[in-house]
C-alpha cells in the first residue's frame, strides 16, 4: 500500500459520507494512483536505461568492429565478431591474458582469505572480550577508517623495497591478512555484538574458553557477515588499481586492471574494439558476483553502509 | 541501521561500574585475538604515519639518505602552481559532485520507496554502477563515450551544440568525472532507502491530517528522519571523493591532462612520490591532505549536533 492511499481515504470514513460522496472520492483516488503509478514507470524505465546504457553500449561494443564503435549510439552490432576477443586474448608483450587473469585471480582469493581470517579474529576481541586498552584501540580502528591511505603508502614503499618485496604480492596482501581493512572489522565488530550474549556465556558455564566460542558458536552465526565481506574483498581487490601499480613492474606479475592500462597505451588509440573487448573480460567475475550474489549486496550496503 | 557515528564505546554490557581489576585470563585471550589488527596498526599504519610525518619534514629521493630541511617542503607547496591546481581541480570535483550524487540517490530513493513492486530489481539495476565504476574497464568506456565524434559528442552535434569531444577539452573534463561519480549514486541510494523504510508512516498521515503537502512533509519530517542516514553519506562520499584516482588516471593516460584540468591531489601526489620519488614532497603533501579531510570530519562531527537528529527509539 503506497503512504497516499492511506490519507486519502481517511477522511471519507471519518466524516460518513454519502453513498455517491465516497464512491467519488475513491474514483478520485483511484485516478491520482494510476497517475502516480505512470509517472514512477516513466521515471523508473527512463532511468534504467540511461544508467544501463554504458554498461550495455560497453559490452556490445566489444563485439564491433573498430569503426563501428566511436560514435555509434546504437546497441546492436552490424556484423557481429569475436576478433576483438581473440586480439584481448592475445595479451601483451608475449604475456597471455591468462596470466593476468590468474594474477588478478590470486591477489582477490588471497585477500577473501586474509580478509575473513583476520577481520573475524579481532572483531572477536572487539566484540567479546573486556581488557584494558580495547576501547582505545577501537577508536584507533574507526580512525583508521576515515584516514586517507596516502599517508602510509610512502613508507611502506620505502620499506617494502628496501626488503626487496617490490614485484611480489607481499606488499598487495600482508594489509589483508593484518586486518588493515577497517571497515571489515567494523562490520564483523557490529555483527557479532548483535548476537545474544547468552550463547556465549552458556558455553562458558560449560568450560568453553574463548577460542572455542569463536570457532563453535561466533564463525557459524557469522556467515552472513563473513559472505558479504568476502564478495566485497574479492571486487575491491579484483578493482584494485593503485596498489598493483606502486608494486607490479613486472609484465608478466600485472593484474588485469594494469595490464588493462598498458592495453591502451599499446594499442593504436583507434582499436577501440579489442580495448572494449578487453574491459568487458577483466569484469566479467565482477559481474559474475553480481548476478548470483545481488542480494547479499545490496542488502550487505543497506545494512551495513559498505560502499561499492 | 548501522552508522560509522555509533558510539564508539564498548559493547553494552560493559558494566558502568569501572573494574579495575581485569580477569589475566581475559586481558591474555584479548591481545592474542586483537594480534592481527595490533600488528597491522603498528607496521602499517602508525609506524608509517610516522615516518612520513618525519620525512615531510626532508629531502629523500630513494638513493641517498634523508637531509632535513625543516619546513621547506610545505613552503614550497604553496608555492608550487601545480600543486594549487591540483587542489583547486580536487575542490571542485568534491563540491560539485559529492552533493550532486546523493541528491540523485535521495531522489531515486524516493521515487523507489513510493513503491514497493519491482524495487528489488530497480535497487539491484542502480546500484550496479557502484559497484564498477571505480575499475579501469569503465574509465575506458568513459572515455571513449567522450571523445571527438564519440556519442556524446554526436548527441551534442544533433542538438546543434558545437566544441568536439569532452576529453581533450580542459573545460568539460570536470564535467565528464563528475557525471562519472554521479552515475554511482547506486551505494548511497541503497543507504537512503533503508534509511526511508525506518521513517514511520503515522508520521506523514498525521502530517497530512494537520494539511502539509508533499514539500512540507519532506523538509519537517523526511529530510530530519533521515539526517543519521544523510550525515553517514555524506562524510563517507566526500572522503572518498578527495581520494579519486583511477578513473581520472585512466581518463587523462597518465598525464592529469589536458592542460592540468584533471590533476588530482592524488595524481600529483603519485607523480611527485612515484615518478619523480621525491619522496619528502610528496609526504608533505600527504599529510597536508590528512589535515585537510581530518579537518573536514570534524567539522562534520560537530556541525552534526546541529542538524542530525537521533530518535530516541533506537533501531
Amino acid at each position: 500500500m503506497s503512504p497516499t492511499s492511506v490519507p486519502a481515504n481517511a477522511p471519507a470514513k471519518l466524516h460518513r459520507p454519502t453513498v455517491e460522496q465516497s464512491a467519488g472520492l475513491r474514483r478520485q483516488a483511484r485516478s491520482r494512483s494510476l497517475g502516480r503509478s505512470i509517472v514512477f514507470h516513466v521515471a523508473t524505465v527512463v532511468l534504467t536505461v540511461v544508467i544501463l546504457y554504458p554498461a550495455v553500449w560497453m559490452l556490445m561494443s566489444a563485439f564491433k568492429p573498430t569503426h563501428d564503435i566511436v560514435g555509434n549510439v546504437s546497441l546492436v552490432p552490424h556484423d557481429a565478431s569475436l576478433a576483438n576477443f581473440a586480439k584481448a586474448l592475445g595479451g601483451i608483450g608475449g604475456v597471455s591474458f591468462w596470466t593476468f587473469f590468474t594474477n588478478s585471480l590470486v591477489l582477490a582469493v588471497g585477500s577473501v582469505v586474509g580478509i575473513t581470517i583476520s577481520c573475524s579474529v579481532s572483531a572477536y576481541a572487539f566484540a567479546r572480550i573486556d581488557f584494558p586498552g580495547r576501547n582505545v584501540f577501537f577508536v584507533l580502528m574507526i580512525g583508521t577508517l576515515l584516514l586517507p591511505f596516502h599517508v602510509v603508502i610512502i613508507p611502506q614503499y620505502i620499506v617494502f623495497n628496501r626488503l626487496g618485496l617490490v614485484d611480489t604480492f607481499v606488499p598487495l596482501l600482508l594489509g589483508k591478512f593484518l586486518a588493515a581493512e577497517a571497515f571489515f572489522v567494523f562490520l564483523m565488530v557490529q555483527f557479532m555484538r548483535n548476537l545474544p550474549r547468552e550463547l556465549d556465556e552458556a558455553a562458558r558455564i560449560d568450560g568453553a574458553g574463548h577460542v572455542r566460542i569463536f570457532a563453535s558458536i561466533m564463525l557459524p552465526l557469522m556467515k552472513p557477515a563473513l559472505v558479504s565481506s568476502s564478495i566485497f574483498a574479492f571486487i575491491w581487490s579484483w578493482n584494485d588499481f593503485f596498489g598493483p601499480l606502486l608494486y607490479l613492474k613486472k609484465p608478466d606479475l600485472y593484474s588485469l586492471p594494469i595490464a588493462l592500462r598498458m592495453f591502451v597505451d599499446q594499442t593504436s588509440v583507434s582499436d577501440y574494439g579489442a580495448q572494449m573487448a578487453m574491459a568487458v573480460l577483466a569484469l566479467v567475475p565482477v559481474m559474475l558476483f553480481f548476478f548470483v550474489f545481488q542480494r547479499y549486496l545490496v542488502e550487505g550496503v543497506a545494512t551495513q553502509g559498505l560502499k561499492g | 541501521m548501522t552508522l560509522t557515528a555509533a558510539p564508539p564505546t564498548a559493547g553494552p554490557s560493559t558494566p558502568p561500574v569501572r573494574t579495575r581489576r581485569h580477569k589475566g585470563s581475559e586481558v591474555r585471550a584479548g591481545y592474542a585475538f586483537l594480534t592481527p589488527w595490533l600488528l597491522g596498526f603498528v607496521l602499517l599504519t602508525a609506524g608509517p604515519m610516522i615516518a612520513s610525518l618525519y620525512l615531510a619534514f626532508t629531502d629523500y629521493n630513494l638513493f641517498a639518505p634523508p637531509q632535513w630541511v625543516g619546513l621547506d617542503n610545505f613552503r614550497m607547496l604553496f608555492q608550487d602552481p601545480n600543486y594549487l591546481k591540483a587542489w583547486q581541480v580536487t575542490g571542485i570535483y568534491v563540491l560539485f559532485g559529492t552533493p550532486v550524487k546523493l541528491a540523485s540517490a535521495l531522489a531515486v530513493a524516493m521515487l523507489l520507496n513510493a513503491r514497493h513492486r519491482g524495487q528489488g530489481f530497480y535497487r539491484s539495476a542502480f546500484y550496479l554502477p557502484s559497484l564498477v565504476g571505480a575499475s579501469v574497464s569503465i574509465a575506458i568506456v568513459w572515455k571513449a563515450m567522450f571523445i571527438d565524434n564519440g556519442i556524446v559528442d554526436r548527441m551534442q552535434q544533433a542538438v546543434g551544440i558545437e566544441g568536439g569531444g569532452w576529453v581533450g577539452d580542459p573545460s568539460r573534463t570536470m564535467p565528464m568525472l563528475v557525471l562519472l561519480t554521479v552515475w554511482q549514486f547506486g551505494a548511497p541510494m541503497v543507504i537512503f532507502l533503508a534509511g526511508l523504510k525506518q521513517v514511520p508512516l503515522e508520521l506523514y498521515e498525521a502530517a497530512s491530517v494537520d494539511g502539509a503537502g508533499p514539500v512540507r512533509k519532506f523538509w519537517r519530517i523526511t529530510l530530519p528522519m533521515l539526517s543519521p542516514v544523510l550525515f553517514f553519506n555524506l562524510l563517507l562520499e566526500t572522503i572518498h571523493a578527495f581520494q579519486i584516482f583511477a578513473s581520472a588516471f585512466i581518463i587523462s593516460n597518465g598525464t592529469g591532462g589536458p592542460a592540468r584540468s584533471t590533476l588530482f591531489y592524488t595524481l600529483y601526489l603519485y607523480f611527485r612520490g612515484f615518478q619523480d620519488f621525491r619522496m619528502g614532497y610528496a609526504s608533505a603533501m600527504a599529510w597536508v591532505l590528512v589535515l585537510v579531510v581530518g579537518g573536514i570530519t570534524a567539522f562534520f562531527f560537530r556541525s552534526s549536533r546541529l542538524w542530525v537528529h537521533y530518535s530516541g527509539e533506537g533501531k
